[in-house]
């Protein structure tokens, strides 16, 4: 057995490995990485540990809460550093009921607006709002979709920038009324700025697809308007 | 007194009802037919970019029918507007439902559009009717993307090979008898724009022939004669055989299963 050729060897190993074991060493991960899903990753879980249930919940506390929100197109962005949600006011009514059908002295009245007109997320993001403040227990809201004014990137935060970059995507350079030149914009892998456009639309319209002359990585650069 | 008024305000507001279909039905009949492309562009890149603008088209049609239903207030909605109405119902220029035909085609026809589609948008923006002004600025941002874009594949194909060359310039001649119409103002976008809340199409004509001949002469494209026949009739609801096949698919389910919900 131990003259077998190495071709034997191989075949035989293989035959008594599992297809998990192939599999890592094809692809070793890292020694003592449990598979455990890391916090975020899944996006009901994230804002888990807001617990708003018996009680009023802050202005600021809706505002940390609805910042657990992915945008289901851009994940690596909450809904608020993309500039998606406009505003969060308590509004005392009259009528004493939220668009949740419940008595109340007053609802939160969240405004959001759609990025594009065409945004097949749109509908998405309002039920992924809905959710979040659900789960947390806030009862008392009502969500209401906002045209004007229109949505802009320069609405997205520093934060979000930051994401976008590190998610791969090339933030938007300058701004709405002077958009960057070609110069302005960085891979963002590498932080060339030789690179050449291949397309004025990428994955999403908010994007259009570039392809970075130094380091060759395709990148989705997110276009200012 | 009070009929001759009522009658009156019945008018204004089925001409605002009808211009709003004229805005709502053009990208929603372009944005269906670039869907067509699905599967079939030339480069995947270019493909994604197609169908990235038909959404856009659509999500901006799906704002004006959403008014004018608002404006008709009887009991439609966008959806209804959209797959419950005839090929005579539809309002929308006739340049969007002519055939995708080959590439150049397609960017023929995008291209004259989306230079009309910009500056109506621009003028809109300055609508007296707040709605209007909002869902224009919002489009507008959009729209000059697409305009940007299908410039350049005017002037990459026009000024390229010698074949992409005379495709272009075929593409440039067969369309251009459906721009015409996009300037032809009847009395319901007359009274309109007396009130302040339409795009004044005379004013358009002259930046959009501009912008054209600009665009053309750098692609090396011979410029059709301005003086030529025009065809017309789309914002009336007379249409090309085009449009009967596209509704054809596109309303097939709500045709066949009424009110169908998923
Ligand atoms: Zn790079």
């Amino acid at each position: 057995m131990r003259q077998a050729s190495t071709q034997q060897q191989l075949t035989a190993d293989s035959a008594a490995k599992t297809s998990q074991q192939i599999a890592a060493e094809l692809f070793p991960i890292e020694a003592n990485t449990e598979c455990k899903p890391s916090t975020g990753l899944i996006s009901t879980d994230r804002g888990r540990t807001i617990d708003f249930h018996n009680h009023l919940p802050t202005e600021e506390a809706l505002w940390n809460l609805l910042d657990s929100v992915p945008d289901p197109e851009v994940p690596a962005v909450s809904v608020v550093d993309l500039g998606i949600v406009r505003s969060i006011e308590y509004t005392q009514s009259e009528a004493g009921q939220d668009d949740t059908g419940q008595e109340a002295p007053g609802y939160w009245q969240i405004s959001i607006t759609p990025t594009y007109s065409g945004c097949p997320a749109t509908e998405l993001i309002e039920n992924e709002i809905r959710g979040a403040l659900q789960r947390s227990g806030v009862k008392n809201y009502a969500i209401q979709q906002q045209l004007s004014p229109s949505w802009t990137t320069d609405w997205i935060t520093d934060k979000g920038r930051e994401q976008l970059r590190k998610f791969g995507i090339a933030p938007p350079a300058g701004d709405s009324r002077k958009p960057g030149i070609a110069a302005d914009i960085e891979c963002p892998r590498c932080g060339s700025n030789h690179h050449k456009k291949i397309s004025e639309f990428g994955s999403t319209a908010c994007k259009a697809l570039y392809q970075c002359e130094d380091c060759q990585e395709p990148f989705d650069y997110f276009k200012c308007i | 007194m009070t009929i001759n008024m009522d009658t009156q305000s019945n008018s204004q507001s089925e001409a605002l009802y009808d211009y709003l279909l004229r805005l709502g039905d053009s990208p929603l009949i372009l944005g269906q037919r670039l869907c067509e492309w699905c599967g079939h562009a030339p480069a995947l890149e270019e493909e994604i970019a197609i169908m990235n603008i038909g959404l856009d088209l659509i999500g901006q049609c799906r704002n004006w029918l959403e008014l004018a239903a608002k404006t008709a207030d009887n009991g439609q909605d966008a959806d209804k507007l959209a797959f419950t109405r005839d090929a005579h119902q539809y309002r929308n220029l006739l340049i969007v439902e002519q055939p995708n035909g080959n590439f150049a085609d397609t960017m023929a026809r995008q291209y004259f559009y989306d230079a009309w589609h910009l500056f109506t948008l621009e003028a809109l923006c300055n609508s007296n009717n707040r709605d209007i002004a909002e869902i224009a600025a919002k489009a507008v941002k959009e729209v000059r993307y697409h305009l940007r874009r299908s410039r350049e594949w005017i002037i990459r194909l026009g000024d390229g090979t010698e074949l992409s060359q005379q495709r272009m310039q075929q593409a440039i001649d067969d369309i251009w008898m459906y721009t015409g119409e996009m300037f032809e103002m009847d009395d319901i976008e007359k009274t309109l724009v007396q009130e302040g809340c339409a795009a004044d199409q005379q004013q358009i004509k002259q930046r959009w022939l501009d912008e054209v001949a600009e665009t053309l002469a750098t692609a090396t494209i011979n410029h059709p004669d301005p003086d030529a026949y025009m065809q017309q009739g789309g914002k009336q609801g007379v249409h090309t055989e085009g449009l009967g096949f596209i509704l054809a698919e596109m309303q097939f389910l709500q045709r066949a299963y009424p009110n169908a919900t998923w």
